[in-house]
C-alpha cells in the first residue's frame, strides 16, 4: 500500500478554478440575457460589457489551479 | 536486404541534402508539416478577426477606400448598444434561436428514439429523414418559397384542407405574425435530421447490459427512459444544441431567401441587420463593431456550454 501526501497549495481557496469559473459563467449568462431581453434598453446597453468581462474572466480563471 | 536498400539510397543521396534532412529534429519536421495549415488559418481566420477588431474603432467605409480613416474610439459600440432597431433585431434573433432549438431538439430526439427501436426498414427511413439536411440552403429557401405561395403553394393548400381557411388567404411570408414562423418551420424541417443523427449516435452508445440489468430489477419502460436513456444521451443532446445554437445565431441564408427580413422588419435577425449595415449602407467600421458584439455573445455562450458539457460527461 502506498501513501501519497498531497502538498498543500498556497493558492487562496476563494480563487480556485471551480468557484471562479462558476462566477465567470454566471456573469456571461447574465450578460447574455441582458443582450436578448425585451424589457429595458439600459440592460441591453450594458450587456456587452458584462459579457466581455465574464468571457475575459473565464479565460483567465480557467488557468487557475483546482 | 532492407538494410542494404537503405544503405544504397543513403549513398545515392547527395551529401549536402542528406546532411540537411538529417539535421531536422522531429519537432522541426512536425512544424514543417503543420506550418502551411497554420499560415492558412492565420490568413483566413485570425487576421480578419483582428482586422475587424481594428476597424470596429474606426469610421472606415469599404466603398470609400481612399478616404482618411478616423479613429472613433468606442463610439461605434456606444451607438450600437443604444440603437433601438438593433435591440429589436437581437430579440428577433433570440426568438428564432429559442424556437428552432426547442423544436429541433424535441423532434430530433423523438425521431432518434424511434429509429433506435430498429423496426423493419429503419435504415431506409433514416436515409429518407436525412435528405433535407443534405440539400443546399439556397435550394431549400427557393422551393419553400414556392410551397408557401398562396396561389400555387402546396403548404397553403394543406393548411387550407385542415383548417378550412381559403388557401389564397394563407400568405405565410407576407403576414406579420406568420412570417417568423415560416422561417422557423423551414429551419426545423432542414436541421432536425442533424440533431436526430447526433442523438442517434448517443442512443446507440448506451450499452445493452444496462437495460438488461434494469429489466432484471423490473424497471418500467418509463423509468428506464428517465434513468438510463435520457441521462446517458444528454451530452450528445447538449452537443447538438450547442452546434445548432451557434449556427442559428448566424442564421442568414434562409431568412434572406424567404423574407429578406420583411415584412417590415419582423424577421430582421442580427445577421440581416449586419449585412444591411455592411453592404447596403457601407458602414464597415460600425458593422465590424456589431460583428464583434455578436462574436463575444456566441463565444461566451460556447464557454458556458462546454463547461456544462464537461460536467455532464464527468457524472
Amino acid at each position: 500500500m502506498s501513501l501519497t501526501v498531497k502538498r498543500k497549495s498556497r493558492w487562496p481557496i476563494w480563487a480556485r478554478r471551480g468557484l471562479m469559473e462558476n462566477v465567470a459563467t454566471a456573469i456571461i449568462a447574465i450578460g447574455f440575457l441582458m443582450l436578448f431581453q425585451p424589457f429595458a434598453l439600459a440592460l441591453y446597453t450594458y450587456s456587452f460589457v458584462t459579457m466581455l468581462a465574464g468571457t475575459a474572466m473565464f479565460i483567465i480563471v480557467s488557468k487557475f489551479p483546482e | 536486404m532492407l538494410n542494404r536498400t537503405a544503405d544504397s539510397v543513403a549513398r545515392a543521396t547527395p551529401e549536402p541534402l542528406a546532411r540537411k534532412v538529417r539535421g531536422i529534429s522531429d519537432k522541426g519536421l512536425a512544424w514543417l508539416f503543420i506550418s502551411p495549415t497554420i499560415l492558412l488559418l492565420l490568413a483566413i481566420n485570425i487576421f480578419p478577426l483582428f482586422w475587424a477588431i481594428y476597424l470596429s474603432f474606426t469610421n472606415f467605409r469599404a466603398n470609400r477606400p481612399n478616404e482618411v480613416v478616423k479613429n472613433l474610439g468606442l463610439a461605434n459600440y456606444k451607438r450600437i448598444l443604444a440603437d433601438q432597431d438593433i435591440w429589436i433585431a437581437m430579440q428577433t434573433t433570440a426568438h428564432f434561436v429559442f424556437w428552432t432549438i426547442l423544436l429541433q431538439t424535441l423532434i430530433g430526439f423523438t425521431l432518434a428514439w424511434l429509429i433506435d427501436r430498429k423496426f423493419r426498414g429503419h435504415a431506409f427511413w433514416t436515409t429518407i429523414i436525412l435528405v433535407p439536411m443534405m440539400l443546399s440552403p439556397a435550394v431549400v429557401g427557393n422551393f419553400w418559397r414556392f410551397l408557401y405561395e398562396p396561389q400555387i403553394g402546396l403548404f397553403a393548400y394543406a393548411v387550407s384542407f385542415v383548417t378550412g381557411i381559403p388557401a389564397t388567404q394563407i400568405s405565410m411570408l407576407s403576414n406579420v405574425s406568420l412570417a417568423p414562423w415560416s422561417i422557423i418551420i423551414v429551419d426545423t424541417w432542414m436541421w432536425t435530421p442533424y440533431v436526430m443523427l447526433i442523438c442517434l449516435a448517443g442512443l446507440r452508445s448506451i450499452p445493452e447490459y444496462i437495460y438488461e440489468a434494469a429489466e432484471v430489477d423490473r424497471a418500467s419502460n418509463w423509468r428506464q427512459f428517465w434513468s438510463i436513456t435520457l441521462p446517458m444521451a444528454l451530452p450528445f443532446i447538449m452537443l447538438a444544441v450547442l452546434f445548432r445554437g451557434i449556427e442559428n445565431f448566424k442564421m442568414f441564408d434562409m431568412v434572406n431567401l424567404l423574407t429578406g427580413g420583411g415584412p417590415g422588419s419582423t424577421t430582421e435577425v442580427a445577421s440581416i441587420t449586419l449585412k444591411r449595415q455592411a453592404f447596403e449602407s457601407w458602414r464597415t467600421g460600425y458593422s465590424s463593431a456589431f460583428a464583434i458584439i455578436l462574436f463575444v455573445a456566441v463565444f461566451g455562450l460556447a464557454n458556458i456550454y462546454v463547461k456544462a458539457l464537461n460536467k455532464v460527461k464527468q457524472r
